[in-house]
């Protein structure tokens, strides 16, 4: 049995609509005009504890509305969904305990305190035994280094800090599942790679399953097992970030380093650009093997080196998107 | 019973929050006192020229106008701004991420707003105008003590209903702003009715007696009239319980509106962006 089971989940919401300009103001008074959008269109998945997941899609694709019913906030219009045997928005209160979230744009912690005390504040509320608090507070304020921030008002922390503080404010629990929406917004490039850091111990060495949404590929690509594309409410792909690009176009890259700068022409690859003596190049592996053509090149052109690369995972999102016709 | 810790914790917190605003409270209290004077300058001139026997003597009219500046903060007269904020905002999702219940969980948030500021106010005033100013040999204008024990312990008991009045009326006011977003409207037209009803301004039985049926039933006199007037002796101790009951009723309503109102809103409860 999976620890998280999404089944056929639906969520519409009922939209106000006005019409512009004065006119609309006066007569949206005495008559709403009312559009149903479908934030989740039938939503289907399992994961299994442990897990590391992410899960993206573009601007209103229905991520974090289905973060938000997995987390008990909101109310699905249809379909099932258990978290550990428990129904979200039935049993809140019960199915909140096993479960830490973090939401980027937001903070969970109180603004005007120091951050020591609302990490105690939330020791209170979700009642942490004294003992079970020590060890887990100073284990967790170790790993992300938070020491010298305890006694400094949440309002005077950067947003990395912040962050970091955050992501302790979540797991003070000890949650079985860690939810995390776009954790890496905003955030400079040290500060990303602590947290991706942070996620990845926490995964790896509590078996804390953890569910991602970010427009970061580069989170994905450094810590998640398994990718869930949404797009337009549904689910467009469920699947390793290598079965990803298998299913998509399969194209290859190579950045090749020539010694000098020549007109470069070769039947089995296509030209993206060619910027003086470095040249980026696709071709398709199902043509033509990695290995002879780099044989076939090294044969021809006098090359200084060759990288072979995937392509980003922007693309491949693009792709797939294009091919569901989703509007990005 | 450990639930009740949680709920301890909330409010000890607001309170430190809350008390970080010295200044604040400060002004807030020089201010209360100017107009208390000039409220009682007032009263002053109104039993100068009455002829006719007036409800309340003007002593006890005096100690009512000193316990209102005293207690004013606990009308509910203004919203929790990290409430408005987190509707506002929606941020209410991290409010729904813990396991407590949500109305009582802001309505521990509400009791730490209606009384944080309020006791660093009260006790200057309660030194001002029952110590120095009978000190100062000006006794018509001071605080008197309460009529007896039992009337200070009655009191107590109502001034606590009280202060639940003004968090469930509070806590109305913030589930309202979760159906309608934007609090001003509210934040505007509601001190208005709560202070005049409450008796706040007038004692309420200086009213005229046309309109004594209805304010002895309507809800806002329980924050103030009723509790003060047990204090100056104004409604003796035998005669206070029914008043008492009548504070309980109106809590229970509003509790119980808000609760059911904030459970509805939930339900239908749409989180922006994210």
């Amino acid at each position: 049995m999976s620890q998280i089971v999404v089944e056929s989940l639906e969520k519409r919401f009922q939209v106000a609509e006005r019409s512009p300009g004065f006119v609309g103001a006066l007569s949206g008074v005495f008559r709403r005009r009312y559009r149903t959008v479908d934030a989740l269109a039938g939503v289907d998945f399992r994961i299994d504890a442990g897990e590391l997941v992410g899960y993206i899609g573009p601007n209103g694709a229905g991520k974090s509305t289905t973060i938000k019913i997995l987390s008990g906030i909101l109310t699905p219009s249809a379909g099932r969904c258990e978290i550990e045997g428990l129904v979200p928005w039935q049993d809140r209160k019960a199915h909140v305990r096993n479960i830490g979230v973090v939401f980027g744009q937001r903070t969970q912690l109180w603004w005007d305190l120091p951050v020591i005390e609302s990490f105690e504040l939330l020791r209170d509320i979700y009642r942490i035994p004294p003992s079970q608090y020590r060890t887990s507070s100073r284990e967790l304020i170790d790993i992300m280094d938070l020491a010298p921030l305890l006694d400094t008002p949440v309002r005077q922390l950067s947003l990395g800090q912040r962050m970091r503080c955050d992501l302790v404010a979540s797991l003070l629990h000890q949650p079985s599942i860690l939810f995390l929406d776009e954790p890496t917004i905003g955030l400079d490039a040290i500060s990303k790679l602590a947290v991706r850091e942070f996620v990845k111990t926490l995964n790896r060495e509590r078996r804390v399953t953890v569910i991602l949404t970010t427009h970061d590929m580069d989170d994905i690509e450094a810590l998640c097992d398994r990718i869930v594309v949404i797009g337009g409410g549904r689910i467009l792909s469920d699947g390793t970030l290598a079965s990803l690009r298998a299913k998509l176009r399969s194209e290859r890259r190579i950045k090749l380093e020539l010694l000098e700068p020549v007109a470069f022409d070769s039947p089995d690859v296509r030209v993206i650009s060619a910027e003086g003596a470095t040249l980026h190049l696709a071709f398709d592996p199902s043509v033509i093997t990695t290995a002879s053509l780099i044989k076939n090149i090294a044969e021809s052109w006098p090359v200084k080196d060759i990288f072979i690369e995937n392509p980003p995972i922007e693309e491949l999102i693009a792709q797939l998107y294009a091919a569901n016709r989703v509007n990005a | 019973m450990n639930a009740v810790g949680a709920y301890v914790a909330i409010v000890s917190a607001r309170y430190r929050t809350l008390l970080q605003y010295r200044a604040a409270a400060f002004a807030g209290f020089m201010t209360q006192v100017f107009w208390g004077a000039i409220k009682i300058m007032v009263f002053f001139a109104f039993y100068a020229v009455s002829r006719e026997a007036q409800p309340m003597s003007l002593a006890q009219v005096v100690s009512y106008v000193w316990l209102g500046q005293a207690l004013l903060g606990m009308l509910p007269w203004n919203m929790d701004k990290e409430i408005e904020q987190l509707i506002r905002e929606g941020a209410v999702s991290y409010e729904l991420v813990r396991p407590l219940d949500l109305y009582a969980f802001w309505f521990a948030r509400t009791i730490a707003l209606r009384t944080a500021t309020t006791t660093l106010r009260s006790i200057p005033m309660v030194l001002l105008a029952g110590v120095v100013l009978p000190l100062a040999g000006q006794a018509q204008w001071a605080l008197l003590p309460p009529e007896s024990l039992t009337a200070f312990c009655v009191f107590l008991v109502s001034l606590f209903w009280a202060l639940m009045l003004a968090c469930a009326f509070t806590m109305l006011m913030h589930v309202f702003l979760v159906w309608t977003i934007s609090g001003e409207g509210l934040n505007r037209v509601m001190p208005s009715f709560t202070i005049v009803f409450s008796g706040m301004i007038v004692p309420l039985p200086l009213f005229p007696d046309w309109l004594q049926p209805f304010l002895n039933l309507q809800p806002f006199r329980g924050l103030v009239d009723v509790p003060f007037r047990i204090y100056t002796g104004s409604i003796p101790v035998a005669d206070a319980w029914p008043d008492i009951v009548h504070q309980v009723i109106w809590t229970v309503i509003f509790v119980a509106y808000g609760r059911w109102l904030l459970q509805r809103s939930l339900t239908r409860l749409v989180v922006q962006g994210g």
